[in-house]
């Protein structure tokens, strides 16, 4: 249980580090680690160069505008989790870190190296997806911007370029009267979830305006179902929500597993999506947040 | 006849690593694979950081970075290079000199084999320190990240809670001051 060697490389900007992975072929971008070093240390993966990320000035930011939160590509997720400007623009980011696996993992692990890791299984490529968010990616040959829903092309796939590194993603923020609410169910709090989802519910008036949600564990990639259609006009006091199971259930891909057959997901899946959209609309609004941003 | 993949033809390059462990600075020349948990145990002989998963899960390995706790198998030495280190020896190191955490182990029974302690005793340190009157559920939540396969977890949490007192009592100022002015310190 021991990484195989392997040349570290410590550049200190990040046109360095993209020219690095252009040089190299087989190398690897390390941020947090801790997706990482257990896939090199089970030696599923056998890179011939890492490059750190964790020397280059300036990736350890958050921003918060009227349209998005920006968070930089060394942010811990307990720095996230932490961020007050964050929670109040976007409760969500702390509704789903919460989930994220457990302190001492969240203390060194990053949120945008989660989101490149692209694992089916993680919290928080659901929320950039649910956010309409946006991948700002760098390369040899200058900047691109991705959107999420372009990002995610597979479980523990990307359409990054070899030679392109994540610099920073972007959380879109929700309208006005959006609520939301993130759902998890694991063996142990903070393991990886049998299923999850994150909803965003728009009440104008007393009526529901605008549905969304975004799932873990049980579909392949982090789309986003819109539910709009089958809970517009409601009133959230009283909603149905199992109005949404057909078309939650029409959206997932669960696989079985030692730790849940693919029914179970979808049972649970239902069940999650039916409780965070009740917690969702139970939330005071994200305009109303104390101490919003604005 | 098994695939060879560049990395399988590559030989380690040495490092001179220099990391700050329990306030003294230590050197070794090793690899860039070098976890920080073996440069520790192998490199550093000190052998109360414990290794169990080696990937993450158990927790036995947990050590303070920056005063933060974080798995050492997943941190390269090199990585923890501008960071100042904390092991369990750093916490206490002899019967005598135990800190909070450790004699609230050894008031409740919080261990048994033992294996596991090193990685709860940095987790809980660290834990009292964001979190000084933790309820049961919080101190629960607190070590749910660390596995003691003797299952001594109700003991375990008994001895969050106990530590809290303890730590708690020792902050206390032997002069009479308002408890208020203890409350605003500790926080």
């Amino acid at each position: 249980m021991k990484p195989g060697p392997f040349r570290y490389l410590a550049p200190a900007s990040l046109q360095d580090a993209a020219a690095m992975l252009r040089a190299h072929a087989d190398a690897k971008v390390l941020a947090g680690g801790q997706s990482l070093i257990p896939v090199l240390s089970m030696r599923l993966a056998r890179p011939t160069h890492l490059v750190d990320l964790g020397g280059i000035p300036g990736l350890d930011r958050i921003e918060v505008t009227d349209a998005y939160v920006r968070v930089g590509a060394m942010v811990r997720h307990a720095q996230l989790l932490a961020d007050e400007g964050a929670y109040a623009a976007l409760p969500l980011l702390r509704q789903a870190l919460v989930n994220v696996a457990h302190p001492a993992i969240r203390n060194r692990g990053t949120t945008v190296g989660s989101i490149a890791h692209a694992d089916a299984a993680g919290e928080m490529p659901s929320v950039l997806a649910i956010t309409d968010g946006v991948v700002e990616a760098v390369g040899p040959d200058g900047r691109r911007e991705i959107a999420a829903r372009d990002f995610f092309a597979g479980p523990l796939e990307t359409t990054l370029a070899h030679d392109e590194i994540v610099e920073a993603v972007r959380f879109g923020r929700f309208p006005t009267g959006t609520r939301t609410a993130f759902r998890e169910s694991a063996r142990r709090h903070g393991d990886y979830a049998l299923a999850g989802v994150a909803v965003a519910v728009t009440v104008e008036n007393d009526r529901i305006t605008a549905a969304r949600a975004s799932f873990v564990s049980v579909t392949d990639v982090p789309g986003v179902v819109d539910l709009s259609s089958v809970l517009a006009g409601a009133d959230p006091a009283t909603a149905d929500w199992s109005v949404v199971d057909e078309t939650v259930d029409a959206h997932l891909q669960p696989e079985s597993d030692i730790h849940a057959s693919a029914q179970y997901r979808r049972m649970l899946a239902a069940e999650l999506t039916r409780r965070a959209l009740a917690e969702a609309v139970a939330q005071p609004s994200t305009a109303s947040a104390p101490g919003a941003h604005r | 006849m098994t695939d060879l993949n560049a990395a399988d033809l590559l030989t380690d390059e040495l490092h001179d690593v220099t990391v700050t462990v329990n306030g003294a600075v230590h050197t070794a020349r090793v690899p860039a694979r070098r976890l920080l948990s073996d440069f520790l145990r192998h490199d550093l002989r000190l052998t109360g950081t414990h290794v169990g998963c080696e990937h993450g899960v158990c927790g036995a390995c947990t050590v303070l970075v920056d005063g933060r706790p974080m798995r050492s198998c997943l941190m390269f030495a090199i990585q923890a290079q501008r960071h100042e280190i904390t092991t369990v020896e750093g916490l206490g190191d002899s019967p005598e000199r135990m800190n909070h955490v450790q004699r609230a182990f050894t008031e409740c029974h919080g261990l048994q084999c033992g294996f596991c302690t090193p990685g709860f005793i940095t987790t809980i340190t660290a834990f009292l320190e964001d979190n000084p009157d933790p309820t049961e559920g919080e101190a629960r939540e607190a070590v749910s990240g660390n596995l003691c396969r003797c299952t001594g977890y109700q003991n375990i949490v008994k001895s969050v809670l106990r530590a809290a007192e303890l730590k708690r009592s020792e902050a206390e100022p032997p002069a009479a001051e308002t408890a208020q002015s203890e409350e605003s310190e500790s926080r």
